[in-house]
């Protein structure tokens, strides 16, 4: 699992940063296009925000290039999983966030959902919160969270 | 926000934004996570694609090698002679006798929606709106759409001729493969089609998806509504064939049990009206394939298109009998079809033609004469001989070759008709490389891989500026070859715009499409088709397994185990119990290819003896040996009724999924 990483050795963690990196390189010159860097590091398990990304691509983006080569990226990168430094969220913290919102009904109305995750936060975009929405059963238009939840992190289960 | 407390919820305003952070993050990390996995299974999944097609045309061509060859015993030859009478002789008002809707009464419990013709725009508003609430069309509105669709195509060139002026845009849209959710955030995105919105639809818009129809009704029905702004171009999947393997015949079957098959054989017609490709300004070629080093505009704009009913095999069958007896054969044929049938007719805009046109030679097998020239051989005796000549190590060439037989019918010289055909396939199914050259296209076994040096001949003897194809997938959407003389555009969920006062740059909105469009795409699917060509592939299953999504379960008990063991071993091709499940589970597709050809009444149900056949035709085509004993025990284990026929449809639902995570 990619989340055990710290008892790993370095040298495991370098390959499967340098496995991650290779699937978005696709004339194998060791580059990636910046855009992936996000994909790149959650799917390593991490979790960042949007303002942790940027700051990441700060430190290893090639001036003004709009490419990431895999020599800086991969320092930088083992350092992050190494130092754990932005952790997966577990279930149940998830599940909490969504509680906060809701007085432990076990559910909410879209329009609140949808108002919550545009206005705050790092907000989402038209997209994605439709997206989001489509992933829910929406039913009496309302939505279970719960079952939202365990869908989304079930579809990923290795 | 100046109180602590937010007054709708009584929550602190701190901890809501906590709370969304959180959410967000969450979500994001999920959206990338599958972006990845559907990364990773890219590739393995385009050399299953390419794979499943090169699989299509070998099978066809072993048919079609056995029909040239042999006399098989009636009942065999019946079995797939009938996939070769694509144009009988018949005259117009017989098809539309044939097609006629109006026999077809509209219950009254009906709900879904009720059309008037002529189509109008209201009428495809009501069409949309009930596809999306997922009602059905009632087959007499069906019928009727395509009934108007064929007569509007009959008139249209093989190359649409558009102008787009320079204050307008023309949107172009890759293959669709039945995703009605990407045709209709297409239009959402990017408007409807109309007088100022230009749509060109380059082909592929059936197979795989699950609302191919949907998607065909809705497009005819603005060809019909807007026919000066809206074209199509024939794909590599219009084609009756290549719909029987890959989904669409069976989802039209299911969908219309009663007027399936008189649907489907319409859209034979349709696809063949098809045009083959669109010019925009006499400057920019949309095709859906591409070209090769033969490529002439000129000789396409004088072919009978609608004479390719299947792209995959020219439409003359006359073959020469194996003595290299090259004697004209149709004479005995032909002794009754008119004589019109005879005469080529350009294929033009010229409406007064259209009566002759559509007389179409005989290409009927039951007259195959019995001459003592013919090798009066069982099939099953010859197979294994003939197999290596059947189409197995067929390189294009040798089709080209084989396939420029003296058509007597016609009285035209050999080389012509080859060509003709080529032309057709090279559009329909060609794609570009990156070296010089151009060489046939083994990896989908049809069509040419052509190269920059190619492009700028052919770009250059016509005079064009860029050529716009699809057929490939690129998971970007889209991209440039060839010096940006060539553009690929491929997924509906990615369309290119093309304004004449940008010259034909790049749309910005290409790349908006960005990874969150793709990740909605499911990616089911994808792995779906993987999960039952990976063993065959000799991929790295091990690999794999792990990323596979969890899936409801859905197969045969008692050959999951199976499953499960061959994951870590190598099917072994030995006769036994576990290998004819092996084969069917390997050869799934293939199977039911042959089913569908062999239920010749597209009822759905073939008998116990047409089951054994396709058995002893698959197991040669596979060099396999199974025994009669073995195929009865299987018949006994499937479920079929009491009157010995089987449920195509029941059979090969046992195969659609199999959960593998749940033994991980």
């Amino acid at each position: 699992k990619l989340i055990s990483v710290v008892s790993e050795s370095v040298s495991a963690v370098e390959q499967k940063i340098t496995a991650a990196f290779k699937v978005f390189d696709y004339d194998s010159s060791n580059k990636v296009d910046v855009r992936e860097i996000g994909t790149i590091i959650y799917s390593l398990g991490c979790c960042p925000t949007q303002a942790d990304i940027h700051k990441f691509i700060a430190e290893v983006e090639e001036e003004h290039s709009g490419v990431v080569f895999l020599e800086k990226f991969l320092p930088a990168m083992t350092k992050v999983l190494l130092e754990n430094k932005f952790p997966p969220i577990p279930k149940s913290t998830i599940l909490q966030a969504f509680k906060v919102k809701l007085d432990q009904k076990g559910y909410l109305k879209p329009e609140e959902l949808k108002k919550l995750l545009m206005e705050e936060g790092e907000p989402f975009t038209q997209q994605e919160i439709e997206e989001m929405l489509a992933h829910t059963d929406r039913e009496d238009n309302l939505i279970y969270y719960p079952k939202l939840i365990n869908k989304l992190t079930s579809d990923l289960t290795q | 926000c100046m109180h602590n407390t937010c007054r709708y919820c009584m929550m602190p305003i701190k901890e809501k934004k906590i709370a969304a952070l959180l959410i967000q993050r969450w979500y994001r990390q999920y959206v990338a996570r599958l972006e990845m996995r559907r990364r990773c299974t890219w590739n393995i999944f385009q050399s299953i694609e390419y794979a499943g097609e090169q699989d299509q045309i070998k099978l066809y061509n072993f048919f079609a090698f056995l029909m040239d060859h042999f006399t098989p015993a009636s009942s065999e030859r019946n079995l797939i002679s009938h996939i070769f009478r694509e144009n009988e002789i018949c005259h117009d008002a017989d098809w539309e006798r044939y097609f006629c809707y109006k026999g077809i009464e509209v219950p009254d419990s009906y709900s879904g929606p009720h059309l008037t013709f002529p189509m109008t725009f209201c009428g495809l508003s009501k069409l949309m709106e009930a596809f999306k609430h997922k009602q059905q069309l009632h087959a007499r509105y069906v019928l009727q759409i395509l009934g108007e669709t064929w007569r509007f195509l009959r008139i249209l060139p093989n190359i649409n001729h558009v102008s787009v002026c320079p204050t307008k845009e023309i949107t172009i849209c890759g293959d669709l493969h039945g995703q009605l959710e990407d045709l209709l955030l297409i239009f959402y995105k990017n408007g409807l089609p109309s007088c100022e919105k230009p749509y060109i639809f380059n082909g592929d818009f059936v197979d795989r998806g699950k609302n191919s129809l949907e998607i065909l009704l809705i497009l005819f029905g603005f060809l019909l509504v807007y026919p000066n702004d809206v074209h199509l171009n024939r794909g590599n999947h219009e084609d009756h064939i290549v719909n029987l393997r890959y989904g669409f015949t069976k989802e039209v079957l299911v969908k219309y049990r009663v007027h399936g098959r008189k649907i489907l054989k319409l859209l034979q017609k349709i696809f063949s009206w098809l045009p083959l490709a669109t010019l925009i300004n006499d400057k920019v070629l949309v095709v859906h394939g591409g070209i090769s080093d033969s490529t002439d505009l000129e000789a396409v704009t004088r072919i009978d298109r609608h004479r390719y009913v299947s792209v995959l095999r020219p439409p003359k069958m006359i073959r020469h009998m194996l003595n290299g007896n090259k004697a004209v054969i149709s004479g005995n044929e032909d002794a009754t079809g008119p004589a019109e049938g005879r005469r080529r007719v350009r294929s033009l805009t010229n409406t007064s033609n259209s009566a002759q046109r559509n007389k179409m030679p005989r290409r009927s097998l039951h007259n195959l004469p019995t001459t003592g020239n013919q090798l009066n051989c069982s099939v099953e005796d010859e197979l294994r001989k003939r197999r290596r000549l059947a189409g197995f190590d067929q390189t294009y060439n040798e089709i080209k070759t084989s396939d420029s037989d003296s058509d007597p019918e016609f009285g035209e010289s050999t080389e012509t008709h080859g060509q003709e055909w080529k032309q057709v396939v090279d559009l329909l199914w060609s794609d570009p490389q990156p070296q010089n050259g151009c060489i046939p296209n083994e990896v989908r076994g049809g069509g040419c891989y052509w190269g920059p040096d190619v492009t700028e001949e052919v770009l250059g003897r016509h005079n064009l500026q860029l050529l716009i194809r699809s057929h490939e997938c690129k998971q970007d959407g889209y991209e440039f070859c060839h010096n940006r003389r060539v553009l690929t555009i491929f997924s509906a969920s990615n369309y290119y715009e093309v304004g004449s006062n940008r010259g034909y740059q790049a749309s910005s909105t290409c790349r908006e499409l960005t990874l969150r469009q793709r990740c909605t795409r499911t990616v089911e699917p994808l792995l779906e088709s993987m999960n039952m060509k990976v063993l065959n592939l000799g991929l790295p299953w091990r690999v794999l397994r792990p990323q596979l999504v969890n899936r409801a379960q859905y197969g045969m008990l008692n050959y999951q185990q199976w499953i499960r063991e061959l994951s870590i071993t190598e099917p072994k091709p030995e006769v036994s119990d576990t290998s004819i499940m092996e084969t069917m589970y390997k050869q799934h597709s293939n199977l039911e290819t042959i089913f569908r050809i062999i239920d010749t009444d597209h009822s759905g149900l073939i008998s116990f003896e047409e089951f054994r056949q396709t058995w002893k035709l698959l197991s040669s085509h596979l060099k396999m040996e199974i025994s009669d004993k073995a195929i009865a025990d299987l018949a006994q284990s499937m479920d079929f009724n009491k009157d010995g026929s089987i449920d195509i449809n029941e059979f090969m639902e046992a195969f659609r999924l199999v959960d593998l995570s749940t033994h991980a």
